[in-house]
């Protein structure tokens, strides 16, 4: 029978058997025994893996003056499975903590895990680091993760540069980079350009003793990966004007803006009060953060983003563009003003009349722009009033109102340019008219603007016609690529009446409301506004560009609850004019009132 | 002659006993390698450990129940099994559920059933029914082709589902092919095409190539130099030089790119410690660092941290490896071997061909596991996911394994009644 010779063939497939499991048993012996890297590291108490945690990038001013560092500080780490027999209350005394506070971290440590490392406490000082790791061979489990805090050179821009704090839970889950205990930009720039200055994190291995000293790396260094530093940022602020904003707006309630209107760039950028950016880094933010958000006068809310006013007469000369673009008003248009006993709206300053738009910018003439209004919202020829007024919305938002501008600071409010529809549900549709809603002619009922937007209203009047998107990042890392996305927005005026507005906010530099305050050797163009405000005083409004010809800044300055716009906001925005061309201010006597002056 | 229990008395209980002691070494590892310090108790059903209790569990009773079956069922349904089995298949296909990229599963409720599995001791039993029928002849074409499709159906509808290693099992069968009459040179060409390969892509075609010159050249001196001796030479280097110049090109085409990459990273070409090496490479540091009589129970540190993948199905070996060190490590392989040839010497006295290579079949898909398992654990093969028999966490393996030898064992049983 075939089958019995082929019995024999059992023997050729048992041997096949014998011969994979003794390769297997000597590659096994080689792995297990002889093998000296895994031999060691199985004598060696246990591999730890450390976390390199990669230092943010620096921030720049435009100048390439450092506004941005790090600094070192140490984590103390605890894996609890590898703690043995210790001297507790030395250890306790080392940390400066009590016993308790001892076991309760313990505690936590081990309920997250026994085997993974745990944060024992955070950010100890470079002495205690120094003095902490000369003892630390006495207890196994415990070693020192070295990190990196934020450091400011100078106490300024806070609101701009934003802060960094420790990650959740909700951010664990919704993003795989960021583990417990990771670092993330929470406001401002360090927000919006977290990609680019978190830098990629490494991982080192070391082989540990049992007397928890490190003996080395594992595998000489194979399978670590080195931390690479977050990129630079270069911004568009100049640190000079924006510190010298700072000290102006000392005691002062508001903010100030200001952008370089052919690029976009955001030149200075506070909110006042602000707070020193230190105050937020390391083991004091949590104190310092409560302190400051319970502050009644909010140093934490970015005014210059988040506050919403309406601009008042500085939104007079956007509304005459808006009636030269229509047709219905010209710069030969003459309208009479009755002063105090206009109506349905009062003068409050005494000028010749009838008076043309220059005159009627120059002295910031309510019935004036209230006539205009009027004829845009009843002349314009786009049918019914109504869709006149949707029109000279449409006009306005180009101007880059009522809506965020997509600037990269952080989170922007977008004002408020009401729509038709907002009026028909307060009023009924068609039961409101020019006569209802007149307070807009003179920038005041629902309309809301920022400080930002009002900066930029400056810039698109400049312009003639249009604006780039305001950003503060100049360029990232060692490329001067500047961020593409900052496009550049035109208006649906046309350029040739910017020319009025700009011969108007001329004059009131020269002759207007403003000509006490013309910066030294420079010839601006402006103009004030006061702000009706329900809650007090009025709110002190002055926006500008300068020089004349040319200019390479616009500024908005908001002062809350101070007054004319004349008396604080004129004066303030005229020393950063001086000061950003001049590079320095000869009129120290009015610098020096304007710093003093404490207003809440 | 004592009286013999009629159904127990004959069981092989050396089987039986190395089945229970992988089963519960295995079961003890993937305690270990998945431990949960919220969840101690290895009874805890809401734990992998607890549920592959009741996975042995579920295995005795299935084993039992085949033990009291009538062994002539499965000779008279082999081809009904089979086919019932093809259906599931190609069911799977259908309406199966994707997990880890493989589309194999049945989700019924929160398990998974894997037919894939089954398709295994189905086919062992249609393929020894057929050698075991009247007209069979080695030489008839009928005799060749139709084990080949016997064995081809589910591999290849198993390679639809993207199940790569399990359709690679079936290429074990050429070791119950070789005991059925199968010529040895197969046997011997199937290892020269794996080393050729290998040694090409690592080394380089070139190389190989004149390797092989060198070879034939030397062979010349020991053969008889007659034309036909010199014909067949020259027709084998041919077509070795062949093979060897197309392997590259195979390579670069037919293979999917993380297959590519797991085969580079066997070869030492490619040093991806982060991609297609991390698992072998922590797999190899768990068993390396076990040392020779490891870090012991529950203290296997490589495991615990996560850093080896797949701890308690594919890469369970490793927590052999770290905790209990080369001694357990021997002591599993001692332990497989050991099945391995008591399969292969119960499968020897059985009078009937169904149950000899019922029984090769058995050894033969063990044997595949095991060493591509081991292998791939201890970075001498390709990462291929298959589990390692009764140990890696699973009731689908489990319970088709279980299947696999009880029959087998069952067979046995009937070795005195067939006189």
């Amino acid at each position: 029978m075939a089958k019995k010779s082929l019995s024999s063939r059992k023997e050729s497939v048992i041997a096949i058997f014998m011969v994979v499991g003794v390769v297997f048993m000597m590659r096994l012996f080689y792995l297990q025994v002889i093998d000296d890297s895994y031999e060691h590291s199985a004598k060696s108490n246990v591999l730890r893996y450390v976390t390199q945690y990669p230092a943010r990038g620096l921030v720049y001013d435009r100048n390439g003056k450092l506004m941005v560092y790090n600094e070192a500080v140490y984590d103390l780490m605890v894996i609890p499975n590898q703690v043995k027999r210790m001297d507790t209350l030395e250890f306790c005394r080392l940390l400066e903590i009590s016993p308790e506070g001892f076991r309760e971290r313990f505690r936590k440590a081990r309920t997250y895990s026994r085997f993974k490392p745990s944060l024992f406490e955070k950010q100890i000082s470079k002495e205690a680091y120094g003095f902490i790791e000369e003892k630390l061979y006495r207890y196994p489990g415990f070693y020192v993760q070295p990190r990196t805090l934020r450091k400011y050179p100078k106490p300024i821009a806070a609101h701009l540069l934003g802060y960094v704090g420790e990650v959740n839970q909700r951010i664990i889950d919704n993003n795989p980079y960021y583990k417990s205990g990771d670092y993330i930009g929470i406001s401002g720039i360090e927000k919006s350009y977290e990609n680019e200055l978190r830098g990629i994190k490494g991982i080192k291995v070391r082989m540990v003793d049992v007397h928890n000293r490190e003996v080395g790396s594992y595998q000489d260094g194979a399978l670590d990966t080195t931390a690479i530093m977050g990129n630079d940022l270069y911004l568009t602020i100049d640190a000079d004007l924006q510190e010298y904003g700072e000290q102006l707006m000392q005691g002062k309630m508001g903010s100030v803006v200001a952008i370089e209107p052919s690029t976009g760039e955001v030149l200075a950028f506070l909110s006042s009060p602000g707070y020193d950016p230190n105050l937020l880094v390391g083991r004091v933010r949590g104190r310092n953060f409560r302190a400051l958000s319970e502050d009644p006068v909010k140093p934490l809310l970015n005014r210059a983003m988040m506050g919403q006013y309406p601009p008042g007469s500085t939104f007079k000369m956007v509304n005459d563009l808006v009636g030269l673009q229509e047709g219905v008003l010209k710069p030969s248009t003459r309208y009479s003003c009755q002063g105090a006993g206009s109506s349905p709206i009062r003068c409050t300053h005494s000028h010749q009349s009838p008076l043309d738009v220059y005159v009627a910018i120059q002295q910031s003439c309510n019935p004036f722009h209230w006539q205009v209004f009027r004829s845009i919202l009843t002349s314009s020829g786009h049918g019914s009033f109504r869709e006149n007024y949707i029109s000279w919305r449409k006009h306005i938002m180009s101007m880059g109102f009522g809506h965020k501008l997509g600037t990269d600071i952080g989170s922007e409010l977008s004002g408020n340019i009401p729509s038709a529809e907002s009026f028909d549900a307060i009023y009924g549709k068609g039961r409101w008219n020019a006569m209802t809603v007149r307070s807009l002619s003179i920038g005041q009922g629902e309309i809301l603007t920022t400080p930002l937007q009002i900066a930029n209203s400056a810039a698109v009047i400049s312009n003639r016609g249009f604006y780039y998107v305001p950003h503060i990042v100049k360029s990232t890392g060692d490329s001067s690529i500047v961020p593409d996305r900052f496009n550049k927005v035109t208006s649906t005026i046309n350029p040739a009446h910017f020319e009025v507005a700009i011969e108007g906010m001329r004059q009131v530099a020269t002759m207007g409301t403003a000509r006490w305050y013309q910066p030294e050797g420079i010839t601006m163009c402006g103009k004030t506004g006061t702000v009706e405000n329900p809650h007090g005083k009025d709110h002190s409004l002055f926006m500008a560009f300068a020089p004349d010809v040319n200019p390479v800044i616009a500024i908005a300055v908001v002062i809350e609850n101070s007054g004319f716009g004349s008396t604080w906001a004129l004066p303030i925005a005229s020393l950063m004019i001086e000061k950003y061309i001049n590079g320095e201010v000869k009129r120290k006597e009015l610098e020096e009132r304007m710093i003093k002056q404490k207003l809440y | 002659m004592r009286e013999r229990n009629p159904i127990f008395g004959d069981i092989d209980w050396t089987l039986i006993l190395l089945y229970l002691a992988l089963v519960l070494i295995g079961w003890v590892n993937i305690y270990a390698a998945v431990y949960n310090e919220a969840h101690s108790s290895i009874l805890d059903l809401s734990q992998s450990y607890g549920k592959q209790m009741i996975w042995i569990l579920t295995s005795l009773f299935i084993g039992l129940v085949i033990l009291l079956t009538d062994a002539r069922f499965f000779s008279t349904f082999a081809f009904l099994i089979y086919g019932v089995t093809i259906l599931l298949l190609i069911g799977v296909l259908a309406v199966g559920s994707t997990i880890s990229g493989s589309k194999s599963w049945f989700q019924i409720g929160s398990y998974g059933l894997q037919p894939a599995e089954f398709a295994k001791f189905a086919t062992n039993l249609a393929l020894a029914r057929f050698f075991s029928g009247q007209h069979i002849d080695v030489k008839d074409f009928r005799t060749k082709f139709i084990p080949l499709l016997i064995l081809g159906a589910p591999a290849l509808l198993i390679l639809l589902q993207n199940d790569t290693g399990s359709a690679l099992v079936y290429s074990s069968f050429v070791l119950v092919l070789y005991r059925m009459g199968l010529s040895g040179n197969y046997l011997l060409a199937g290892v020269m095409i794996g080393v050729f390969a290998l040694s090409t892509l690592m080394v380089g075609q070139y190389w190989v190539m004149g390797f092989v010159g060198l070879l034939a050249g030397a062979l010349l001196f020991f053969i008889k130099r007659n034309r036909s001796n010199i014909i067949n030479l020259i027709g084998l280097l041919l077509l070795t030089v062949g093979f060897i110049y197309s392997v590259d090109y195979a390579f670069d085409n037919f293979l999917g790119d993380h297959q590519k990459s797991r085969i580079e990273v066997l070869l030492g070409k490619k040093l991806d410690l982060k991609g297609a090496g991390y698992n072998v490479n922590q797999s190899k540091i768990a068993i390396g660092s076990g040392g020779f009589i490891g870090k012991g129970f529950l203290q296997g540190t490589q495991t615990k941290y996560n850093f080896v993948p797949e701890q308690s199905t594919d890469f369970i070996f490793c927590t052999v490896g770290e905790e209990w060190g080369f001694v357990g490590t021997t002591t599993v392989i001692v332990l497989f071997v050991l099945l391995l040839m008591r399969i292969i010497k119960v499968a020897e006295r059985q009078r009937s061909t169904f149950g000899l290579l019922y029984g090769y079949g058995v050894a033969s898909i063990l044997f595949f596991h095991f060493a591509i398992n081991i292998g791939m654990t201890i970075g001498l093969v390709p990462v291929i996911g298959i589990p390692l028999p009764f140990f890696s966490y699973g009731g689908s393996s489990l319970w088709a394994f279980t299947i696999l030898l009880f029959i087998f064992i069952k067979l046995d049983t009937r070795r005195t009644a067939l006189l």
